[in-house]
């Protein structure tokens, strides 16, 4: 049992290895600090934690030091006595802001970080308003290709070396480093190497202030016009939980969002940069049909397919799947595509086993692109020291959840190829997909023709592809970023997903369309559906309590 | 003490050879010897503690109670590096003692790593010092000749191996931990602490950093005994419990406005005045002496007032100074502007800063800049308000940074506001502006 005394209150940190800011958070005393960072080495350089320490000795009385020491280097121990608004700890932070803010540019107002700087926060909060200093203020250039991504705004930058450090520590290929000495210090790279490495777009995160800029973000919106949604990255089954920086619908960043179940601190690139394609014009808007289902179409594209209404293709898809499971319940099925949340999969899994007992359930496409990728890795892709950051091969977010969802509703979990071998049988397939376009055509054109061979066709995806021109209904998909429910990620970690952006005006999310296909009313209540599964499917029983922040642990 | 013998330079004043042979005629290597043969690696630590020992790097820590921190039996390796980053303005001790009489220092270092189970010396050397490298490395291959380094030395079980590193010359590279940091090929940052050298050093192996001049004297310690050391130098203070004295003889440097600048050794405790007068031949061109700095820069100022200081541990410290640092005295004669000194020294710093923690970074980037300014004659009162808040901010004591760099860069600062205020005030009063040229340090 180890008692802290922060600022007169006794904190219990228990066994925890916790430094001062860490145990002084637990009762809510912030100390700032920049250079600190829970998953970087501790450097107690930037000294904007300076505090007043002592000890408590056994018999009461509190020794105190002379002078104030780094709270971030500090370790808690038992007896610790730390002062953090003391006249002389306060003014040390003043002193550590006013020399940072001596060759710092103020361009707050043309600053993509201006609104969520710890910069302008702490000036704010523990800093003063004006500068003492009259003489011109160092001008180094800036760098903007200093990443593919990343741009260096060098006369921002407050020198705290999180990103050197991020990319010694964690990506291991050590890009980064800092040039020249003293006040003429800069963050660069050694010409023709540049920071690319697949976890670059942290340091972005990592920097406190405005001087490492995302490019893909950069000048496209004021942080204080966005809205977040915490949400769960698609892009594998890593499942880093992200979250989503959106605003009137458009997405405009993704960042991680902190969780020792599932990630740690960060994401990486093929994460972060790949949200273009929610925002994407060549996206399905609204149902297609390649015949008249009643009524006038709305519109007519190209090709055989006609833009219908969801009032029109509903019926018709049911009414068409209906009959084709009387005639023989064997011969429809559904491909499961692991994009799907596990709500998404149990309400469609339920509606093809209404038809029919004998209908068939597949699991759709599982991506894998190359292998696991474990950082830190040195340059030559080496892994080096205990891993602290995972990319995986396998390129979608959800094949344990549906896996599992498949298991409940037929002993045999059946898995793509499958599908291929016994298509000439199908009389019906509703083939979901929901593939982000950098994994590229997914079927060959054989599949293709084989898969176009099915009579009732019904294509769930994204944008169009050859499968769907040749699917007699084709009903638009939803990305992540629009979906409410859950993940399961390869651990069995269950995340939620909070819909961030809508899909389109004439868009609906897959699992609305699902609940329209049962005949369900209402909208799509993704807690209601995770008891109904938690009851149903015993794998999933942990999915009837609360989700939480960092999801839980299933099976 | 005009009769005082050297001690360090004796051979060096002689102009005696430096080289192996000559060493060894000269009695050389005996020390060595002796502690292999008679005396137990915790017998030549408790010698050096006994003899009061303190650094002469400028910290003045006593030597042989460094030792002692050592983890006890470590399965090792242990290493001892060897600050020959001389570079301290106006220091030149340490060159003078590597180029004349390198077995001197060589031998210092054997019983050194005797003493603390070192089995690897690294000579972290100044990369200025071309002279003094060439001559070390070439008395180290006659040791490896000789069988006074490597395997088995002189036939007994201790093994030693030496490196010669130059460095890239960075005044940081100095301050030991940042010594360490460049030997193991990084940026020279110096390291947070704890964990101190001593427990985790170079190679995350606890390591043993002295200077080069305190070497020299472990050498002389091991043959000639701790009482004997003892009859040099200054006692400790009875009144002050914490006082470790200052015991032993110091090469002081003596340049600046000088007649004849030199390195000469005296027992601790001399005066300024007995340095500049007796041995510096007196101030030049038969001026009088305005100020010293007394030991290295960054030990702050004298003014000639204060010239009757002793040259001890705790002297400097009594008028305001840091402390003995490296015993560098540099005399500026009555003529000189005192802003030209002070915006030197800050333009030093601020060049010299390594960067990492924002107070050093920062503050002397702007002490630099103000003085600047007050040189052009655009000086403000409320200048000098800033330049002592500034100058006393910075600095381990203070709290607000991992070295001890920016105490370095902060006292002359203030000492200069302390001690030569009116002058400062008139020149901005007065809206001087300095035309002399001072040549660019990069």
């Amino acid at each position: 049992m180890a008692v802290v005394i922060i600022n007169d209150t006794p904190v219990d940190i228990g066994t925890e290895r916790l430094n001062l800011i860490q145990a002084a958070a637990k009762i809510g005393v912030f100390i700032p600090s920049y250079c600190w960072h829970p998953a970087l080495s501790v450097v107690a350089s930037c000294r904007m934690c300076l505090v007043e320490v002592g000890e408590k000795k056994p018999d009461g009385a509190i020794a105190m030091q002379p002078r104030v020491v780094p709270a971030c280097q500090t370790p808690a121990k038992d007896g610790t006595v730390c002062i953090t608004n003391s006249e002389k700890a306060r003014t040390a932070e003043a002193r550590t802001l006013e020399g940072l803010l001596l060759n710092h540019p103020l361009d707050c107002p043309v600053c993509d970080k201006a609104g969520e700087c710890l910069l302008q926060d702490f000036s704010y909060q523990f800093g003063k308003s004006s500068s003492r200093m009259i003489d011109p203020k160092n001008t180094p250039p800036n760098k903007p290709d200093i990443g593919e991504h990343i741009s260096l705004f060098t006369d921002r930058c407050i020198m705290c070396s999180r990103c050197v450090r991020f990319t010694r520590e964690i990506a291991g290929s050590s890009e980064l480093h800092v040039v020249n000495r003293g006040h003429h210090s800069e963050i660069d790279v050694f010409p023709g190497d540049p920071v690319n490495n697949p976890l670059a777009g942290n340091v972005v995160d990592l920097c406190p202030v405005g001087a490492l800029a995302n490019k893909e973000f950069l000048y496209k919106q004021r942080v204080w016009f966005l809205k977040n949604a915490s949400s769960v990255c698609a892009g594998c089954s890593t499942g880093c939980s992200i979250t989503i920086d959106h605003n009137k619908d458009v997405v405009h960043r993704i960042r991680p969002r902190e969780n020792p179940q599932a990630q740690g601190h960060f994401i990486c690139d093929e994460g972060r940069f790949d949200y273009p394609y929610v925002n994407s014009k060549d996206r399905f808007q609204q149902p297609m049909s390649a015949v008249a289902t009643g009524g006038s179409p709305v519109a007519v594209q190209a090709g055989r397919l006609h833009h219908d209404t969801w009032e029109n293709v509903i019926p018709t898809v049911r009414r068409e799947l209906t009959n084709a499971a009387k005639q023989g319940g064997s011969e429809v099925a559904a491909v499961l595509s692991p994009m799907l949340t596990v709500e998404e999969a149990f309400l469609l899994a339920k509606f093809i086993k209404g038809l029919s007992a004998d209908a068939k359930l597949y699991l759709g496409w599982v991506p894998t692109v190359g292998k696991d990728e474990q950082f830190p890795q040195d340059r030559k892709g080496n892994p080096m020291g205990p891993v602290k950051f995972t990319i995986r091969a396998e390129k979608c977010p959800n094949r344990r959840g549906v896996e599992e969802v498949l298991r409940h509703f037929q002993v045999e979990l059946l898995g793509f190829d499958r599908l291929l071998a016994n298509a000439g049988k199908l009389e019906a397939l509703y083939l979901t997909a929901g593939y982000p376009p950098r994994l590229g055509a997914w079927l060959t054109d054989e599949q293709t023709k084989t898969l176009a061979k099915i009579p009732l066709l019904i294509v769930q995806d994204l944008a169009p592809s050859p499968i769907s021109e040749a699917a007699k209904f084709v009903i638009p998909a939803a990305t992540f970023a629009e979906k409410d429910g859950c993940y399961v990620n390869h651990a069995n970690l269950a995340q939620q997903l909070h819909w961030a952006v809508r899909p389109g005006s004439m868009g609906r999310s897959d699992g609305q369309v699902f609940l329209y296909l049962l005949e369900r009313r209402g909208l799509i209540q993704a807690s209601a559906l995770r008891q109904e599964i938690a009851r149903e499917i015993p794998f999933f029983a942990a999915l009837a309590g609360d989700l939480g922040e960092f999801g839980v642990k299933l099976g | 003490m005009p009769d005082f013998e050297p001690i360090l330079l004796k051979r060096i004043n002689a102009k005696a050879s430096p080289w192996l042979d000559a060493y060894r005629a000269d009695g050389g290597y005996s020390a060595l010897t002796k502690a292999l043969g008679d005396m137990t690696p915790g017998q030549v630590i408790d010698v050096v503690k006994n003899s009061g020992l303190r650094g002469r790097g400028g910290a003045g820590f006593p030597c042989g109670v460094k030792w002692t921190f050592l983890p006890k039996d470590h399965p090792g390796p242990i290493y001892l590096c060897v600050n020959a980053d001389e570079s301290e303005p106006c220091t030149f001790n340490n060159r003078i003692l590597m180029e004349h009489d390198p077995h001197q220092v060589l031998e210092g270092i054997a019983l050194a790593c005797y003493a603390t189970r070192a089995s690897v010396a690294y000579i972290y050397i100044r990369y200025e010092y071309g002279a003094a490298y060439r001559n070390m490395q070439k008395a180290i291959d006659e040791l490896y000749a000789n069988n006074l380094l490597g395997k088995n030395i002189l036939g007994k079980e201790f093994s030693l191996e030496v490196y010669l590193h130059r460095g890239a010359g960075a005044y940081i590279c100095g301050e030991e931990t940042g010594l360490i940091e460049s030997l193991e090929g990084k940026r020279g940052w110096p390291r947070i602490k704890p964990p101190f050298p001593a427990v985790e050093g170079a190679f995350r192996k606890p390591t043993v950093v002295n200077n080069i001049e305190t070497l020299a004297c472990v050498t002389h310690i091991v043959e000639r005994g701790a009482d004997w050391f003892k009859t040099i130098g200054i006692p400790p203070d009875p009144k002050n419990p914490r006082d470790a004295g200052s015991y032993g003889s110091k090469l002081y440097c003596i340049s600046g406005h000088v007649n004849t600048p030199c390195c000469v050794e005296l027992p601790l405790g001399v005066t300024v005045r007995e340095l500049v007068d007796k041995h510096g031949g007196g101030v030049w061109k038969g001026r009088k002496a305005k100020g010293c700095i007394p030991g290295g820069i960054s030990m702050g100022l004298m003014t000639e007032a204060e010239f009757d200081t002793p040259l001890d541990f705790n002297g400097p410290g009594k008028v305001g100074c840091l402390g003995l640092g490296t015993a560098a005295v540099t005399i500026f004669d009555e003529t000189t502007s005192i802003v030209d000194v002070l915006y030197n020294i800050c333009r030093f710093f601020a060049h010299e800063s390594c960067g990492q923690c924002t107070p050093c970074r920062e503050g002397t980037g702007w002490m630099m800049k103000i003085m600047d300014r007050m040189r052009r004659g655009q000086g403000r009162r409320e200048d000098l308000d800033i330049l002592d808040e500034v100058a006393r901010s910075i600095g381990i004591m203070p709290g607000t940074t991992i070295c001890g760099l920016a105490d370095g860069a902060g006292w002359p600062v203030k000492n200069a506001i302390a001690k030569f205020r009116p002058e400062l005030e008139a020149y901005i009063r007065g809206g001087q502006k300095t035309t002399v040229s001072l040549a660019l340090a990069h």
